[in-house]
Order: C-alpha cells, then sequence, then structure tokens
C-alpha cells in the first residue's frame, strides 16, 4: 500500500504520463510492424507455393532420371559439384528488427557450366532437373530471406502487443486507482481538518460568549 | 562468408549437389537431428530440410525461429508438399495477429 501523501501523488501522476506515452508509441510501434508484417507475409505464401511447385516439378523429373540411369552413376554424375555457392550476410532494419538480406555468389555464373558431368552417360532427365532446380535457386534463397523475416517480425509483434497490453491493461489502470485512492484519503483528511477547525472555533467561540457574560454580571 | 546447407534423403536432395550447395544425407529423423545440431554450429546461414524429415524435429527448429541465422526452411521431398511449410506461415501469422487472417483469403 502507498502511502497517501501529497509527494506520492506527484510521483505517481508523472509515472502515469510516462506510461501513457510510452502506450502510444508502443501501439503505434505495433500498428507499423503489423503493416510491414503483413506485406512480408503475403510474399512468403506466394513465393512458398511458388517454391514448392517448382521443386516438386524437378523432383519429378528427378526420379525419371534416376530410374533411368543406376544409382552409381548417379552419384558419380553429382558428387563432385563444379558449382559452389557462397552467401554474404547482410542485415536489414525494419522497425529496429534486424531481418537478413542474403546476397549469393557463385562460382560459375555461364548458365550452361553447372552441369558438374559429361553428356554422354547421363540422360537428358537429370539436364532438366538440375536446370530447373538452378532456375529455383533464387527463389529459394529469397524465400528463406523472407521466411526469416518474417518469423522475427512476429516475434517482434508478439513482444510488443504484450507490452501494449500489459500497459493498457495492467499498468495504466493500476496507476490511475492508487492515485485516485490517494486523492480521495488526501480529500478526507482535507474535509478532518476542516471539521476539526470550524469544531475549535466553535468551543472558542462558546468560551468568549461565556467570558463576556461572567464580565457584564 | 556463410554458407547453404540442405538436408534430406538421398533421392530429394541429391540434385541440390550439381548447384554447389552443401548437401547432408540423412535417412531418418536422429540422422537429421545430430546434423542440424552439428551444422548449427557452423557458418551456415540457411538449412533447407525436408518436410518429412523436419516433422518428427519441430521442437529443433522451432529453437532457431528466434535468431537471425540460420534460417530453417522447409522444402517438399521427393513425395511432393506435404503443407508444412506453409502451415509454418501460418502458424507466424497466428503468433503476430492472435488470429490467422490470411487463411480466408486465399483466392
Amino acid at each position: 500500500m502507498v502511502n497517501p501523501t501529497r509527494m506520492e501523488l506527484t510521483r505517481l501522476k508523472r509515472r502515469l504520463v510516462t506510461a501513457r506515452r510510452g502506450h502510444k508509441l508502443l501501439k503505434d510501434k505495433r500498428d507499423e510492424l503489423m503493416k510491414q508484417f503483413l506485406g512480408v507475409v503475403r510474399e512468403n505464401r506466394d513465393l512458398r507455393s511458388k517454391v514448392e511447385d517448382a521443386l516438386s516439378r524437378s523432383n519429378k523429373s528427378f526420379s525419371v532420371a534416376s530410374a533411368v540411369m543406376s544409382p552409381e552413376m548417379l552419384d558419380e554424375a553429382l558428387l563432385y559439384p563444379k558449382q559452389s555457392v557462397s552467401l554474404e550476410l547482410g542485415f536489414r532494419n525494419v522497425m529496429s528488427v534486424n531481418v537478413p538480406l542474403f546476397t549469393f555468389h557463385t562460382k560459375n555464373d555461364d548458365p550452361s557450366e553447372i552441369y558438374p558431368y559429361g553428356f554422354a552417360q547421363t540422360s537428358g532427365e537429370l539436364d532438366d532437373a538440375v536446370f530447373s532446380l538452378s532456375k529455383i535457386l533464387n527463389d529459394m534463397l529469397r524465400l528463406a530471406e523472407i521466411e526469416k523475416s518474417a518469423q522475427l517480425l512476429a516475434q517482434e509483434i508478439e513482444k510488443t502487443r504484450r507490452r501494449v497490453n500489459a500497459l493498457e491493461y495492467v499498468m495504466i489502470p493500476q496507476l490511475e486507482e492508487t492515485i485516485s485512492y490517494i486523492m480521495i484519503r488526501l480529500q478526507e483528511s482535507e474535509r478532518g481538518n476542516l471539521t476539526r477547525l470550524m469544531k475549535v472555533k466553535d468551543i472558542m467561540l462558546a468560551q468568549a460568549q461565556e467570558g463576556r457574560k461572567a464580565e457584564n454580571a | 562468408m556463410y554458407k547453404i546447407a540442405v538436408i534430406g534423403d538421398r533421392e530429394s536432395v541429391l540434385g541440390f549437389k550439381a548447384l554447389g550447395l552443401d548437401v547432408f544425407f540423412a535417412e531418418d529423423a536422429e540422422d537429421a537431428r545430430e546434423t542440424i545440431s552439428r551444422i548449427s554450429k557452423e557458418n551456415y546461414a540457411v538449412i533447407y530440410i525436408t518436410e518429412s524429415l523436419a516433422s518428427p524435429l519441430a521442437s529443433e527448429i522451432a529453437r532457431f525461429k528466434d535468431s537471425p541465422v540460420p534460417a530453417v526452411i522447409l522444402i517438399p521431398g521427393k513425395e511432393g508438399s506435404l503443407g508444412l511449410g506453409l502451415t509454418a506461415v501460418h502458424k507466424a501469422v497466428e503468433r503476430a495477429v492472435g488470429a490467422d487472417i490470411l487463411s480466408d483469403e486465399r483466392k
């Protein structure tokens, strides 16, 4: 329980002002994050269906290739890659959330250079599979980037929403309640003081009249 | 410099080898779990894992959800899309908004 003093009251009022301002700021932050998030997540969904479709298709041609070729042949054809990919990682700041940005570098830029095998002993389906995979690689990286962003933004929104709610439904009502309690107590003691003074005044007047009567007599 | 990893059964991910990604073969969930915990300490920014392997490892994968790297991304394996990746997207929406508001605006 708090001390119902004027000093405490001023302190709490100041805290209430701060809490209200924080609440407003966090609410704005949440709304903006939400706006960003919905854009990201829509792109995420569309990109994901695109990548999944493309991958399923390339998986199909890959299964055909593995049916036509012997497994040893397939391994031999693919196990030593010609191409190599490395990734550079950057960050973009979205409403103070650091979301990753990937830029990738391939060793060979020539699209016909991706096949790590000679064409004589492999089937054409394998070429198709590898080619379609190489085409979706870009989208796959974009998907990784955007899906991670969506996850990070979701986390931040959840955190911000909790804070907003804590301020709105716990902190601010509690402060208001305490402030009104202190004000009521202060008013009460003010009234108590006033009646006491009035009473004292009455007594003093009565005594003065007694004294005057005694003098006159 | 970061690298990209792909985890999955042989048939699903062999093709990525040709693209120069680091491919790790895992035939069952236990294999995949080991691989994930091993390579998550290395310099991998993106880890692609097939949906069928990822479903028993949901808790392992959730660990990476809140850190900027690595990004663990589900991809359909040779069985085709199981819809798990899309479910994860909807989960994220649910987490942020409190309700899945994207599911009905499909189409």
